[in-house]
């Protein structure tokens, strides 16, 4: 009994040796074939997940150019980027979007002239003026802003903007006989929706920029006797500038390309941006069109995205200009 | 004491100015939010109720439901999440573990910026172009879902990335060091370990899949039926179908605004959960981090 049990022992040993044998044999430094071959897979499967990404934006890129430019052939450069009549569906079809882009440019920059002060206040709020408990109750609150989907502003911009807008619009065209009244959808409504939602991204970004200035900067400020609100925008906010910047930019990215919660609040209708007309973004035309759009009119709404494309294109370059300028200045 | 004494405590009107804005400021941006959470609470609630969450509308009986949007919600969430965590995880391991510093790598991370930038209206179009008309899959969930993959892989790269920054290259050596292979290092030591982090970002995505309109209206459609069979439920992904975002956004553009508030107070509780869930994950992360 003993006697075989210790066979056995022996003959497992033995079994496990030259199992143990194979394993290195496999795995040695200079034999690994098999091994290496897995690596070399992983790897390839690694780097094709990662340049995914670059035939993404490639194909995007591609397609909005095959899909944008014939309109611009067909219709004429100059009449399509320049003409102010935008009308697609008429016996002589007109296709100027000339306004669709002002509006674009005009609601982008007065939402960030609006929002970026507002964000920029409440970022020094929350990392320098702010007590640590209430700061830690701001920021998150901050950040839960941008979480809200966007058909969310729309409803409220609806609910809530549009009938003011509509009080104020019938306070100051009282006894006009030119003025098309909208109801309340009208650029300004439009603009406040886009400015709240750009405030998350520049207080997100601004916060940590202020965050990021080196301590010995703001103590040789207040050290040399300035005081602490003198410190932060004659100094920090100074230093932080291009962390600012970042967030600045990127919120103007947000503003152009914001579709669904503008086109609730924003009008129907192709006009000149002035606060109280009813008003088309690049965005929503092509949102409130696409549906039905045939032929030309199709065309013509994918050359409005392309035009959309490259205004963010044109951001992405500052962007990565601004960054990479800031780590420089880091370095 | 003296006139100009250092002594005397100098009054800066222009600083008090400035404090009263930026209490000013922090108060609005904060009402903004209690503001718009209480009133779509208030609007929204009386429309909420079983009924609204378990059953499709239909004209027959009068009754208005959103199960069938729900339905889509998840069925995009999921399609999206199997293919991008995969591929966005995939992308950070190359980017941080494999490639050397050079014009491919910063290629890619221009490319994944890039796709963080572009307008969700934008990923619509293209969705609809190429994976709807040229790969023919028409209005459908597929279309709508491998649409979002785009959108959202920059975000699930970038999580995954920055979590593997805070794996400690000791562990990285001493894998290595006791004769691992890479791909099993990577397998056996670095995933679990940045796991947490991966999991936020996959939290994180799915939160802009559910809070995306723009994206989905011409790729996934906006029927709101729900399936009646089994091999209906898996033929779904091939039809129309619209998610919580679309129909608020249809219901809001017809003006009935007792539905559109009960599902605007449907996707705030899903959102609020989802952030406070990525939060308190993040929150145990960095603690494990401080005992490692």
């Amino acid at each position: 009994m003993v006697n075989h049990l210790a066979t056995d022992q022996i003959g497992f040993m033995q079994k496990s040796r030259s199992a143990i044998k194979v394993e290195v044999g496999k795995n040695s430094i200079r034999g690994g074939n098999a091994k290496n071959k897995v690596e070399l897979v992983a790897k390839i499967i690694f780097m094709a997940c990662a340049v995914i990404a670059v035939v993404a934006v490639l194909s995007i890129t591609l397609y909005m150019l095959i899909k944008g430019l014939p309109a611009l052939s067909t219709v004429g450069v100059g009449e399509l980027l320049f003409g102010t009549v935008w009308q697609p569906t008429a016996a002589e079809p007109s296709y100027g979007i000339a306004f669709i882009i002002l509006t674009s440019i005009v609601g982008t920059a007065v939402s960030i002239l609006i929002g970026v002060p507002i964000g920029l206040l409440t970022a020094v709020f929350i990392s320098e003026v702010a007590p640590k408990k209430l700061s830690a109750v701001v920021q998150p609150a901050v950040e839960l802003l941008a979480a809200i989907p966007s058909v969310i502003y729309g409803l409220l911009g609806i609910m809530l903007l549009n009938p003011l807008m509509y009080k104020l619009e019938k306070i100051v065209f009282a006894g006009s006989t030119t003025h098309q009244f909208t109801g309340g959808s009208n650029l300004l409504s439009a603009i406040i929706v886009l400015a709240i939602m750009i405030l998350p991204t520049v207080i997100n970004i601004s916060t940590s920029a202020i965050r990021a200035v080196p301590a010995q900067i703001k103590s040789a400020s207040l050290a040399l006797g300035a005081t602490h609100i003198q410190t932060i925008f004659k100094v920090m906010v100074p230093a932080a500038k291009s962390g600012i910047m970042t967030g600045v930019v990127l919120g103007i990215g947000r503003a152009l390309g914001e579709a669904m919660a503008i086109n609730l609040v924003a009008g129907g209708s192709v006009n000149l941006p002035l606060p109280f007309n009813s008003v088309r973004f690049l965005t929503t035309q092509i949102v409130s069109e696409m549906s039905y759009a045939e032929g030309l009119h199709r065309q013509v709404l994918f050359t409005v995205g392309l035009v959309l494309f490259l205004f963010i294109m044109i951001i992405n370059l500052i962007l990565s200009r601004i960054e990479k300028k800031g780590a420089v200045e880091n370095a | 004491m003296p006139e100009n004494s250092i002594c005397a405590k100098k009054r800066h009107p222009s600083d008090v100015l400035l404090y009263v804005a930026i209490y000013a400021c922090a108060a609005l941006s904060v009402a903004l939010l209690v503001g718009i959470i209480a009133y779509v609470f208030v609007r929204g609630v009386s429309s909420v109720n079983w009924q609204f969450l378990t059953t499709v509308t239909s004209v027959l009986h009068g009754t208005v439901g959103i199960a069938g949007n729900i339905l889509n919600t998840l069925y995009v969430i999921v399609l999206t999440m199997i293919i991008a965590t995969p591929l966005g995880v995939g992308a950070a391991i190359y980017l941080n573990e494999y490639a050397k510093p050079g014009k491919l790598v910063s290629l890619i991370e221009f490319a994944t910026e890039t796709l963080a930038g572009i307008p969700s209206i934008i990923f619509g179009l293209f969705g609809m172009v190429f994976f709807g008309q040229t790969l023919g899959m028409g209005y459908s969930l597929i279309t709508g879902s491998l649409t979002m993959v785009l959108m959202v892989l920059p975000l699930v790269t970038r999580n995954t990335q920055e979590a593997l920054k805070t794996v400690p290259e000791s562990y990285r050596s001493g894998a290595i060091g006791l004769g691992s292979g890479k791909w099993y290092m990577i397998r056996k030591i670095l995933l679990p370990s940045a796991m947490p982090g991966i999991i936020t970002g996959v939290i994180l995505a799915i939160g802009r899949i559910v809070g995306e309109s723009a994206a989905l209206l011409f790729t996934a459609g906006s029927s709101g039926l729900l399936p009646k069979t089994i091999k209906d439920f898996f033929e779904k992904a091939g039809n129309s179908g619209g998610t919580l975002t679309i129909q608020l956004y249809l219901s809001a553009s017809k003006g009935e605004f007792g539905v559109a508030f009960g599902i605007a107070l449907v996707l705030l509780v899903i959102v609020l959960a989802i952030n406070f869930g990525a939060k308190a994950l993040a929150k145990r992360f960095d603690v494990n981090r401080r005992q490692g």
